[in-house]
């Protein structure tokens, strides 16, 4: 019996805990034990010099309800949900054209969308502030047209901030769409258009609901950070169309208020949780959202 | 209208549509690298004075080395915290495909987290742990982050080149007398190699482009993208579009050369096929 066990523990415990041992003290250490905090500090108190204490609070959740706040969690998930619809929209197509095409470039097709992303973001977003501003490429060439006399406000807007992000995110809806188009049985598509199917109706019957779980996805992976990309409403929104990530750094930076930081953040928690669970109720695959 | 016809347009309207889609997709880049090439000196740098090469020969000649040092920094941390990731994310991708062990649901679930939450959560997590330990943020607190955002990258992707995997050609190994390391290394790590390469790939392009969760955990030491966030408030100067161009270019050169490698190996394996076929 000893034996057995023995022979179990170098066959198995020992090789196992030599593999994922390390992972598991990484997972536990920074992201499990600091996600507890992050639980815990938004229960703190602030002491006369701003330093936060472990004083039992519930008031930090209390500020939560701040009318001004509330208007930001409103317009962020509005700012979110455009965002990713916009995505859908443009996405869709685009995916399933060149996840269809018969051109030998299919896979240069693919890369292109891939490219710009290599190029750090912040320049690239800063580079739609100088297309967009007041002094910028657009106004100017309308300008010189002689289209507009006065220049344009595109940036500082909330459309600046949702174009901001359907750029940024905009990849993370093309790349598990196409994954799901791509996978789609041709001939299913062939037997419907035989059976007299009109091309309308193969689209909704069969091509759509084959490839909803990319759709889903690709909404999860672009919904949930958008409601974090605080640069971008920083950098085009100019403080006009913050998100719930602007409210974040704003305490952790600025004001200096990590427990109210903190509570801020446990909304954003439970905002993905739910989210996350509705995506896995509807049939999504976790898997899908890593790669 | 005759059916050739329309099928005609629906094609034009489709390509015109992608054209029009990969603009939108470039617009920026062609905006930054037209304005590294803009003889401007006076801030915010956005009004065009005419073509120069400056703002490339400046970025070497000392004027920029806190920009220089700053991509330095960031090409130390994503080597460094790739390695790591790649490292831990492949043994346990082996490791939990191999053994069964109890909490591995638990580690699986909590692979999901960095993945799905939002990054700036990620960051003041973070933040505060390191605070609560006393951590002094700076290069050290940088590279344990990004070793820790990335890992799950690496292990979903090592994790499905093991979904294909035949257990049995390591079995074959053993028999044949090869040790459990002569096999790890001789059988095991060469088919899984694409995986442990995306991943890799994967966690190196993270690690270089993230502003959100280095912000809380950098302390007074700066990465090229928190560099370029501090100068956004006065306008960025067309140095930091040289630099951005010269990385561009590096990627695409890079891409290409290990594609075409790729494609020219291909090539020959079908090109034998073919030969056999005859």
């Amino acid at each position: 019996m000893e034996k057995h066990s023995r022979h179990q523990f170098r066959s198995n415990t020992l090789p196992a805990l030599g593999t994922v041992g390390p992972v598991g003290i990484v997972l536990l250490g920074l992201v499990a034990v600091p996600l507890i905090y992050v639980g815990v500090m938004s229960f703190c108190s602030l002491d006369q010099y701003g330093n936060y204490i472990y004083q039992f609070t519930f008031d930090n959740y209390k500020n939560l309800l701040n009318p001004s706040y509330i208007q930001i969690y409103v317009q962020s998930l509005l700012i979110a949900l455009a965002t990713t619809i916009i995505c859908i929209v443009l996405g869709y197509p685009f995916a399933y054209l060149i996840a269809r095409t018969e051109s030998k470039r299919k896979n240069l097709l693919y890369m292109l969308v891939i490219i710009p992303f290599w190029t750090n973001s912040l320049i690239r977003i800063y580079g739609w502030r100088t297309f967009l501003g007041d002094t910028g490429w657009l106004n100017s060439l309308l300008r010189g047209f002689g289209i507009i006399d006065a220049p344009i406000e595109f940036m500082y807007t909330r459309g600046a901030t949702i174009l901001g992000m359907v750029y940024c995110l905009f990849p993370f809806m093309i790349l598990p769409l196409y994954s799901a188009i791509e996978k789609l049985d041709k001939n299913l598509l062939e037997a419907s258009a035989d059976l007299g199917a009109k091309g309308r109706k193969t689209l909704l019957n069969i091509t759509i609901p084959l490839t909803k779980g990319g759709i889903f996805s690709g909404s999860i992976m672009v919904f949930i950070p958008c409601l974090g990309y605080f640069f971008v409403s920083d950098i085009l929104g100019g403080g006009n169309s913050d998100v719930i990530g602007n409210l974040i750094q704003r305490q952790f930076q600025k004001a200096n208020n990590w427990p109210l930081g903190a509570a801020i953040s446990i909304i954003l928690i439970l905002i993905t949780l739910v989210l996350v669970k509705a995506y896995q109720k509807a049939g999504g695959d976790m898997d899908s959202l890593g790669v | 209208m005759n059916k050739k016809l329309k099928k005609r347009i629906f094609k034009v309207s489709g390509t015109s549509f992608c054209a029009l889609v990969y603009a939108f997709l470039f617009l920026p880049i062609v905006v930054i690298v037209t304005n590294s090439f803009n003889a401007t000196t006076t801030k915010p740098y956005q009004t065009w004075k005419g073509f120069t090469f400056d703002w490339y020969v400046r970025l070497f000649d000392g004027s920029n080395a806190s920009l220089l040092d700053s991509f330095k920094n960031t090409i130390i941390i994503a080597v460094t915290s790739t390695l790591l990731a790649t490292v831990i994310g492949t043994l346990a991708a082996v490791g939990m495909y191999r053994y069964t062990f109890r909490g591995k649901s638990v580690i699986d679930g909590m692979l999901y987290i960095p993945v799905v939450i939002p990054e700036i959560v990620i960051g003041i997590a973070l933040l505060t742990i390191f605070a609560l330990v006393n951590v002094p943020r700076g290069m050290l607190t940088l590279i344990l982050s990004h070793v820790s955002f990335s890992i799950p990258f690496v292990i979903f992707n090592v994790r499905a080149r093991l979904a294909g995997y035949d257990n049995s050609i390591e079995e074959a190994s053993m028999d044949l007398g090869a040790g459990r390391i002569g096999t790890l290394l001789r059988i095991t790590l060469p088919v899984l190699t694409p995986g442990i390469l995306g991943g890799a790939l994967l966690a190196f392009t993270l690690s270089i482009d993230d502003v959100i969760i280095s912000k809380f955990v950098a302390g007074n030491t700066y990465t090229f993208p928190l560099k370029v966030w501090d100068s956004i408030k006065s306008g960025v100067s067309p140095a930091v579009n040289a630099l951005s161009t010269l990385i561009l270019i590096g990627t695409i050169v890079f891409v290409v050369l290990t594609q075409s490698n790729l494609l020219k190996s291909e090539k020959r394996k079908s090109f034998k096929k073919k030969r056999k076929a005859r």
